[in-house]
C-alpha cells in the first residue's frame, strides 16, 4: 500500500499582524507552519498505516519556496517515511492549475499511489481547489469533504462527506483522493525522538527538470488567472454608538428593529 | 455562436437552491456587457424539468436551461458529473461558468477547469467585466484584508465560484421564456464510487444562512450559558444563532453555525454581533447585512467600525435586557 500526502507551508496567521494604516496583513516574521489542514492528511495516511496488515508507505509531497521544508519536517516527525520538496524559481506565482500540474507530475514520477490525500483546503490562500485538481489531472475519483474514514481495505475505501443537507457514506475503489476536514481526526503530537530524528533527515528535493516538467505549464506561465488588480476595501458604516447614560435609549431602538420580527413569528 | 454564460444550479430537496437564483440574477448583469451573451442554467437531474421548475429558472434570468439528465443525479456524483460537464462544455465552449461555492460546486469546478486547463477563482464576492471581456473576479484575499480582482485573460471557460448570499436575485421577473433542452449524454463511467447511504439532517434549527435575523456571540459571551440567551431571542423572533470562530473551536456550538472566513456567510436582514471583537475573519462573513448591530463592552472594538448601531455594555446584560423587552412585548401582542 502507498498512500501520497499533499502538505502545504502556509505562515502561521495567528501571528499575523495588521497594519493599522492600511489594514493589511504584516507578512515578516510569521514564522512558517504546516498548514492545519494538512495534518488531518497525515493522522489519516498514518492510521491506515497502523490499520494495515501489510507493508505501507506514506510519501509526503510539498510544492514551495525553500522555506517548505519546515513542512515536511513536521510530516516526518508525525511518522511519514519519505518527503518531497518540490522547488524551483519557475514554479513563482503559480496559481492552483500551474500548482496542481507540479502536484499531479510528481505524484505520477513516484507514483503509483493506491491513495492520494489533502487538506480540505489552505488557511492561507483558502481556496480548496488544488486537492480536486490534482484528482482531475491523474484521473483519480475524488471524494471531498471527508469528515470519517469509515472502513479501509487493500482494494476500497469507504467514508463519510460532510454536505450542507447532511452525511453521505460512499465507497470508492482505490486509487482515489480524499479532501479531508477537521472533524475526520485529532492529529497526534510528534514525539522527542521522532523530532529530533526529522531534524537530521535530508529532505529530497526535486525540480522542473528533474521531473521533466514543461516549463510553460507552471509558475505564473502556466497560471490561466492573473491578478487584475489589488485594494483594500473600505469601511463603509458609520454606527451611532450608544454607551452610559444613552445605552438604554439604544437598547430601544433595537428593540424596536426587531419588533416586526415578533408578530410575524407570533402568527 | 452566441457566448455563453453558465449557471451550474444547485440542488436541494427536489428543487434549486436559492444561489441558483442570486447567480442568475448576476449573469444577467454580466451579460449586459458582453456583446450577443446568453445565460443558459446548467442543471443536472434524473428526471425531466417540472413546467414550474422551468418557469421559475426562467423568470430568475435564464435565456436556456440545459437540463443534463442521468440516473445517477439524484446527488451529487463526482465522477459523472464531471464527465457529463466535461462534454457538453466541449460541445458549447462556454465563455463564463458560475457556480455556488457549496461543498458540490467546490468540488466539481476545480476538477472541471483542471480538465478544461482553464482557471477557476473561489469565493468570489464581485463579478464585472472588463473593457476588453474579461470577467473580473473579486475575492478577498490573505483573511480578507484585501481584496484581490483577478482574471483569465487567455483561457475559455473563465470560471468562478460565488459564495451563496453574496448576490441578489432579480427584482423584476425575466420577460423571456427559457429554451429547455434536454441532453441525456452517453458516459463512460466504471462504476469506482458508489453513495451507500445518505443522512439528512434534521432542520429545526433554523440555518444561519436563510434567517432574516441573526444573533451571533463571541468570546465576550464569557461562558456556555450565556448561548442560551441567543438562543432564547432568535426563537422569539424566528431568527438563527451564529458564533464567531473561538466558540465553535472550544465547541460551545457546531460548525454550521459560524459565521466568518473559514465559516459560512450570511446576509440577513438583522445581524447583532454579541461579544466580538470584530476580526476581518468574521467581518468577511457578515459584512453585507443590511442592519448590523454590535454589542461590546469595549467602545475602541473594531466591530463599531462595521455597524450601524453600537451598544457599549456587557453582551450578557444587554442580551438580557432585549429579551425581557421582548418578550413583555410579545405577551402583549393579542392573539389573534
Ligand atoms: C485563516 C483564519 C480564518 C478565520 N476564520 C474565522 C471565521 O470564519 N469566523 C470568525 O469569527 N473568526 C475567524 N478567524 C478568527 C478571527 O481572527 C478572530 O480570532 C475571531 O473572530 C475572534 O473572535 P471573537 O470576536 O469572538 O473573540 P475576541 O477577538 O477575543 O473578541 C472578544 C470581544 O468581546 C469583547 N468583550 C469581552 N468581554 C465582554 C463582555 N463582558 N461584554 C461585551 N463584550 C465583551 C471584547 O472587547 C472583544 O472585542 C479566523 C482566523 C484565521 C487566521
Amino acid at each position: 500500500m502507498r498512500i501520497a500526502v499533499l502538505v502545504k507551508q502556509v505562515p502561521d496567521t495567528d501571528l499575523v499582524k495588521l497594519d493599522p494604516e492600511t489594514g493589511t496583513m504584516i507578512r515578516e516574521n510569521t514564522g512558517n507552519i504546516i498548514n492545519p489542514l494538512d495534518l488531518h492528511a497525515i493522522e489519516a495516511a498514518l492510521r491506515i498505516k497502523e490499520f494495515m496488515s501489510s507493508e505501507t508507505d506514506i510519501v509526503a509531497f510539498s510544492m514551495g519556496p525553500p522555506v517548505a521544508e519546515v513542512a515536511l519536517r513536521e510530516a516526518i516527525a508525525m511518522g511519514v517515511n519519505d518527503a518531497y520538496l518540490i522547488s524551483d524559481r519557475r514554479f513563482a506565482g503559480a496559481d492552483t492549475l500551474a500548482t496542481a500540474t507540479v502536484l499531479s507530475k510528481a505524484l505520477e514520477e513516484f507514483g503509483p499511489f493506491d491513495l492520494v490525500l489533502a487538506g480540505e483546503k489552505a488557511v492561507d490562500g483558502e481556496t480548496g481547489q488544488v486537492g480536486p485538481e490534482v484528482g482531475a489531472i491523474l484521473d483519480l475519483p475524488v471524494l471531498s469533504y471527508v469528515a470519517k474514514i469509515v472502513e479501509f481495505t487493500e482494494k476500497s475505501i469507504i467514508i463519510e462527506r460532510e454536505v450542507e443537507d447532511g452525511k453521505e457514506i460512499w465507497e470508492s475503489r482505490l486509487p482515489c483522493l480524499l479532501t479531508l476536514t477537521k472533524e475526520v481526526n485529532e492529529p497526534r503530537l510528534p514525539t522527542l525522538n521522532m523530532k529530533k530524528k526529522a531534524r537530521r533527515v535530508k529532505i529530497k528535493t526535486l525540480n522542473c527538470d528533474s521531473l521533466k516538467i514543461d516549463e510553460t505549464t507552471v509558475g505564473l506561465k502556466g497560471s490561466p488567472t492573473r491578478v487584475a488588480k489589488i485594494t483594500t476595501p473600505k469601511i463603509a458604516r458609520n454606527a451611532v454608538i450608544y454607551e452610559g447614560k444613552e445605552l438604554e435609549e439604544g437598547i430601544w431602538k433595537v428593540i424596536e428593529l426587531l419588533k416586526p420580527y415578533l408578530e410575524e413569528n407570533h402568527e | 455562436m452566441s457566448k455563453h454564460i453558465w449557471v451550474i444550479a444547485e440542488k436541494r430537496k427536489g428543487t434549486f437552491h436559492s444561489s441558483t437564483y442570486e447567480l442568475l440574477g448576476k449573469a444577467r448583469e454580466i451579460a449586459k456587457k458582453i456583446p450577443d451573451a446568453l445565460v443558459a442554467c446548467v442543471t443536472l437531474t434524473n428526471r425531466s424539468l417540472t413546467p414550474e421548475m422551468r418557469e421559475k429558472l426562467s423568470e430568475q434570468g435564464s435565456d436556456v436551461i440545459l437540463n443534463i439528465i442521468n440516473e445517477k443525479f439524484e446527488r451529487f456524483d463526482y465522477l459523472t458529473y464531471l464527465k457529463a460537464l466535461e462534454s457538453i462544455a466541449e460541445k458549447f465552449n462556454p465563455e463564463i461558468i458560475l457556480a455556488p461555492a457549496t461543498t458540490t460546486g467546490r468540488t466539481i469546478m476545480p476538477a472541471l477547469a483542471a480538465s478544461l486547463k482553464t482557471g477557476l477563482t473561489a469565493d468570489c464576492t464581485g463579478l464585472d467585466i472588463d473593457n476588453d471581456g474579461n470577467l473580473l473576479q473579486t475575492r478577498p484575499a490573505i483573511g480578507g484584508n484585501i481584496m484581490a480582482t483577478i482574471k483569465t485573460p487567455n483561457h475559455r471557460p473563465q470560471m468562478a465560484t460565488i459564495r451563496p448570499k453574496t448576490f441578489n436575485p432579480l427584482t423584476e421577473k425575466y420577460s423571456k421564456t427559457a429554451i429547455y433542452h434536454e441532453i441525456i449524454p452517453i458516459l463512460d463511467i466504471s462504476d469506482k464510487t458508489k453513495l451507500i447511504e445518505f443522512k439528512e439532517i434534521s432542520e429545526d434549527q433554523k440555518s444561519i444562512q436563510d434567517s432574516e435575523v441573526v444573533f451571533s456571540g463571541g468570546k465576550g459571551l464569557r461562558k456556555p450559558e450565556n448561548l442560551e440567551i441567543l438562543k432564547d431571542l432568535a426563537k422569539l423572533v424566528g431568527g438563527a444563532v451564529g458564533a464567531s470562530r473561538p466558540l465553535v473551536d472550544s465547541k460551545w456550538i457546531g460548525h454550521e453555525n459560524q459565521v466568518g472566513l473559514s465559516g459560512h456567510t450570511v446576509k440577513p436582514k438583522i445581524y447583532i454581533a454579541a461579544g466580538i471583537s470584530g476580526a476581518v475573519q468574521h467581518v468577511a462573513g457578515m459584512q453585507t447585512s443590511d442592519i448590523i448591530i454590535a454589542i461590546n463592552k469595549d467602545v475602541n472594538a473594531p466591530i463599531f467600525d462595521y455597524s450601524d448601531i453600537g451598544l457599549v455594555g456587557d453582551a450578557a446584560e444587554i442580551l438580557e435586557m432585549l429579551h425581557r423587552a421582548l418578550k413583555n412585548i410579545k405577551e402583549e401582542i393579542p392573539d389573534a
